[in-house]
């Protein structure tokens, strides 16, 4: 009797124990799945910083004048001036726009007669445009003296366009050659060749013409 | 006179001055990288021809000026400076340790791009034209363009301007047909060796398919054929068809 007294006492307590032991592990579970319901030690407040990068410059256009000497088929040679905005697709290829003009002088029919005059002084004005695309052949340095090296390079033309010449206007073809050197960064010089073929029947019969245009000139690259 | 000059002086100077001034303040706002590879290459020219000069190390950081086409002209803290291609300057990383925000090029560039240009030369009823166009992008599908066009023929000459909608279904193709549809004015001058004819201005209207190639970079080839209607002053509209074929970029 006494020793089923016994038994049932420590069966109780051994309950007891267990289920002690139990919620403990609970409690202690709850504690380490919870951390954030206590209060932080430190509170830590960050200000979004608005980060603006700065802003790189991008030269890719490149607007230019120029002047130099045009020889008109027939009508001599005369001065010309003009104007150049190119854009730089790829570091070989550009896109350029091109204007230049000039006057025409006199055919040698007209020199040796005296007095016929062909054309009027407005008809005489030789106005070209073209669209042309170019590629950069041979990039190099030039040096100039021991201790300066300038980046430069050696650029092929080709085109289509429009001269304005003897009251009329014609299609043109255009080719050429050019010559860069980057004086800086932003400023380039250009010694440049371009021939502008198109047809005309200007003094009678129906021919192709050559003008070759050669001129020096500056660009500014922005 | 003396005032003239003194004048052109002064705005000159001005120019010079404010060039300076705009390097000046520009100096302390460039962006800066981190080399992350081994080295980053120098060359003296914004091109892959132009010889390597100088590299910058790991770690070090460099300065970005500014970009000409894929080339970055960069500054090192010992003060050299030199063009780097875009390649190896978008393996850089910011200070911060994030990657630097300059892309390697990327087909993604050319199927996002916004605004186009483009020069096409052909065949337009006979007589030689020459167009110039941009383009402004809505979609990957959907583009508006303006066009002007230089015609110049055996027995006349003109000039043309046009606006018009194109669709190109398929964009992402390497060679991608398109179909547009738009309207404009020409204008048609006699040659001066003609007896005289009135010169003359239309309106038309005009249907094209045409397609475009992705030939690297931001560089393509662009072929098409319109169809164009001239509502003229006359009994009779005329119908004339243009061919042309060209280059174009996109910014």
């Amino acid at each position: 009797m006494e020793s089923r007294i016994r038994v049932l006492f420590l069966n109780v307590l051994g309950c007891a124990a267990l289920a002690m032991l139990v919620s403990g592990c609970s409690r202690a579970i709850d504690a380490i799945d919870d951390p954030y319901t206590a209060e932080p030690v430190i509170d830590v407040e960050v200000e979004r910083r608005e980060i603006r990068r700065p802003r790189i410059d991008t030269e890719n256009f490149e607007v230019g004048a120029h002047a130099g000497f045009m020889s008109i088929e027939d009508f001599g040679t005369s001065s010309v001036v003009g104007a150049r905005l190119a854009y730089h697709i790829t570091e070989s290829l550009f896109a350029e726009a091109h204007y230049g003009q000039s006057t025409a002088g006199k055919t040698s029919f007209e020199t040796l007669s005296g007095a016929v005059e062909l054309l009027t002084p407005s008809q005489r004005n030789f106005r070209h445009y073209d669209l042309s695309i170019g590629y950069n052949l041979l990039p190099g340095e030039a040096f100039i003296g021991r201790n300066r090296a300038f980046s430069s390079a050696l650029y092929l033309l080709a085109g289509a366009g429009s001269t304005d010449f003897a009251g009329d206007s014609r299609f043109t073809l255009s080719f050429g050659a050019g010559y860069r050197v980057l004086i800086t960064d932003w400023l380039s010089a250009h010694i440049t060749v371009r021939d502008h073929v198109f047809r005309t029947d200007l003094l009678g019969e129906d021919k192709t013409v050559h003008n070759v245009e050669f001129t020096i000139g500056l660009g500014w690259f922005f | 006179m003396y005032w003239s000059t003194f004048c052109r002086g002064a705005l000159l100077g001005a120019l010079l001055f404010l060039h300076f001034v705009t390097a000046a303040e520009a100096k302390d706002q460039h962006y800066v990288v981190v080399v992350a590879e081994p080295f980053l290459e120098m060359h003296t020219g914004p091109g892959r021809g132009y010889p390597r000069f100088h590299v910058a190390e790991r770690g070090e950081q460099v300065e970005v000026l500014k970009r000409r086409t894929d080339w970055f002209k960069v500054r090192t803290a010992r003060g050299v400076e030199g063009w780097s291609s875009r390649e190896q300057i978008s393996r850089t990383l910011e200070p911060s340790g994030a990657p630097a925000q300059i892309s390697a090029p990327s087909r993604l560039d050319y199927l996002e791009r916004r605004t186009e240009g483009g020069v096409l030369l052909g065949d337009f009823g006979g007589a030689n034209v020459l167009a110039a166009y941009g383009a402004f992008h809505m979609t990957r599908n959907l583009s508006l363009e303006l066009w002007g066009s230089d015609i110049n023929g055996r027995f006349s000459s003109g000039w043309m301007i046009n606006a018009n909608l194109v669709h190109q279904p398929w964009p992402e193709w390497r060679i991608s047909p398109y179909f547009t549809l738009g309207t404009g004015v020409v204008r048609i001058e006699p040659q001066a060796t003609l007896v005289d004819v009135e010169d003359r201005t239309d309106q038309l209207a005009h249907a094209g398919i045409g397609l475009r190639m992705h030939v690297s970079r931001n560089f393509m080839l662009r072929a098409e054929f319109k169809s164009y209607v001239v509502f003229t002053s006359r009994e009779e509209n005329e119908d004339v068809n243009e061919w042309k074929a060209g280059f174009a970029f996109f910014f």
